[in-house]
């Protein structure tokens, strides 16, 4: 590991000029995610910036807005009386993540900044855009079982990259209409969750739209009548402690047997928690069937496409939506 | 010479291997030659007192109670919690399995919290408590958890033990051990290569039905 400086402010404001001013500054909290980038020589920042003292672990309901401090930990927002009152998706979402050891260290703003999983992204001894811009896509033609079938563009060899999110939480918080607050060297701004990703499509190695010295310092949850017609279905290679391979939270607002209104983002299928506006769209009005949500699972196959290993996601899609819904709605 | 402070008295550091960071800042001192002086960060030197903990890319100060004894010592910035704690301290019971955050074998517990110590910078835990594998047995008599394990047979290699231990400690006391389905669910972050499983699940049953203390 490259040696680095440690420092640890005591205010926000220190936090982002600390982060801000030198180009070789990454902030860590849980690090669980950092610390093993950094063992595997892909991060080598010189200076590492404590922000584990900063105020920001608050969990409160503000006018009807659940507010969750971004250093909030996974474990500390699963068992939070109002988020499992309010948002039992989310909570199926964290409780489906990672173990219970990691739970303790892993923070919310953290989560939603992890990098990809993609074993090539790994392994520095492959070819990948991500991690050394223009070298290549090691998955595109090696093994691609975990890899993405949306917004897959492969045009451009120097550009492409098929990584997905790994991420359970945002996949919950994508479905709930989160937004995330961020503080940075103009102050503090509001931002839609969706607009955090950034698209692989043309520089594959920035993950997210932030400025340097930009700090997630919290993330909010409108509040939402479909939160409680819902659930989080996520399909693994084991039955614990595994990535997706693929996930959906579907929430769903349900009013005399039909749907006046509907949630559906899938995981482990994109670079980002991937929203189904065209089949949430589809499935309004109608009243709670099979049919209805086999139609729906199969419309979300609209504009996929899949590689040599990962084919069998395109079969897992509908079933998992279908199968989510079910659950969501009280059918099965 | 390090120092370190024991219940409120100064000693020098008796359990160092200090040797081992010896030869590894001589060679940072060799290879950065004296970079990483001249680029020592002002905002180092002018720190004050209460700014702990504070150092330069080679030395940070870091005060840490592991197991009730209260340690102040002088760490690598890179240091990870597991090495301090096996390499630093010798207490070898908190195991090295992946070193990457996937098996569990180093979990210990941090202010009363599982965790895993190969994913997290020992300077992170200043001023928090730690709890190893170590601190389970007093007095001779070991920990009803531990006599579970042995009565059930929880283990064959032993390696995966005291972070299985420590774990299933945690796991009772969350309150996530109230059945069979549970217990797998909420030690998942714990792999044992022997495939010790079900005798693990029943050792922590064991405890748990019995309402026995941890």
């Amino acid at each position: 590991m490259k040696p680095f400086q440690y420092i640890r402010p005591k205010t926000i404001k220190e936090a982002v000029q600390a982060v801000a001013d030198d180009s070789q500054a990454r902030y860590i909290a849980g690090g669980t995610n950092l610390l093993d980038l950094m063992k595997r020589d892909i991060e080598k920042p010189e200076k590492l910036v404590d922000i584990n003292h900063l105020p920001l672990k608050k969990i409160e309901v503000k006018s009807g807005v659940l507010r969750i401090g971004s250093l909030a930990l996974n474990s500390a927002v699963s068992h939070h009386a109002q988020v499992v009152k309010r948002f039992p998706l989310l909570v199926q979402a964290l409780l489906a993540g990672a173990s219970g050891q990691i739970r303790n260290m892993a923070t919310a703003g953290g989560n939603l900044l992890q990098q990809t999983r993609c074993p090539y992204f790994y392994d520095t001894a492959f070819p990948c855009n991500k991690r050394s811009p223009g070298t290549g896509c090691s998955a595109i033609n090696g093994i691609s079982r975990l890899h993405a079938v949306y917004e897959v563009d492969i045009s451009n060899p120097q550009k492409a990259c098929i990584a997905v999110n790994p991420s359970d939480m945002a996949v919950a918080l994508m479905a709930l209409d989160a937004s995330i607050m961020v503080s940075g060297k103009n102050g503090e701004r509001k931002m839609a969750l969706d607009e955090l990703y950034h698209s692989p499509a043309t520089q594959p190695n920035l993950d997210h739209n932030l400025e340097k010295g930009d700090l997630i310092t919290a993330v909010e949850l409108p509040h939402a009548p479909l939160a409680q017609h819902a659930h989080y279905l996520k399909v693994r290679d084991r039955t614990s402690y595994a990535f997706a391979l693929v996930s959906a939270a579907v929430a769903l607002d349900i009013r005399d047997h039909r749907i006046q209104a509907a949630r559906i983002t899938l995981g482990g299928v994109a670079y980002k928690p991937w929203r189904l506006p065209a089949v949430e769209k589809q499935l309004l009005g109608q009243p709670i069937s099979i049919t209805a949500f086999r139609d729906a699972g199969v419309a979300a196959l609209t504009d996929t496409r899949s590689f040599e290993h990962n084919a069998y996601k395109l079969k897992l899609i509908p079933n998992v939506i279908a199968e989510a819904l079910k659950i969501a709605s009280g059918l099965s | 010479m390090i120092e370190e402070q024991v219940n409120g008295q100064e000693k020098a550091d008796q359990t160092l291997p200090d040797h081992v960071f010896e030869d590894r800042r001589l060679f940072l001192k060799q290879t950065m030659a004296f970079a990483g002086f001249t680029l020592a960060p002002v905002s180092f030197l002018t720190a004050t007192p209460d700014d702990i903990p504070i150092g330069d890319h080679e030395r940070v100060k870091l005060s840490v109670t592991i197991n009730g004894q209260k340690r102040r010592l002088s760490i690598d910035p890179r240091m990870t919690t597991l090495d301090l704690l096996r390499e630093k301290l010798t207490l070898t019971g908190t195991k090295k399995g992946c070193d990457l955050g996937q098996c569990g074998a180093c979990t210990i517990l941090i202010d009363g919290q599982r965790t895993l110590s190969c994913l997290s910078l020992a300077i992170m835990q200043h001023g928090k408590k730690i709890t190893t594998v170590e601190s389970l047995s007093e007095h001779g008599n070991l920990h009803p958890m531990q006599q579970a394990f042995i009565k059930h047979d929880g283990f064959q290699c032993g390696y995966c033990t005291p972070g299985q231990l420590m774990s299933a400690i945690a796991c009772i006391r969350e309150g996530c051990a109230g059945s069979d389905d549970e217990i797998r669910e909420y030690m998942s972050g714990n792999l044992c290569r022997c495939g010790a499983y079900p005798n693990i699940v029943n050792a922590i049953s064991d405890i748990k039905n019995r309402g026995q203390k941890v």
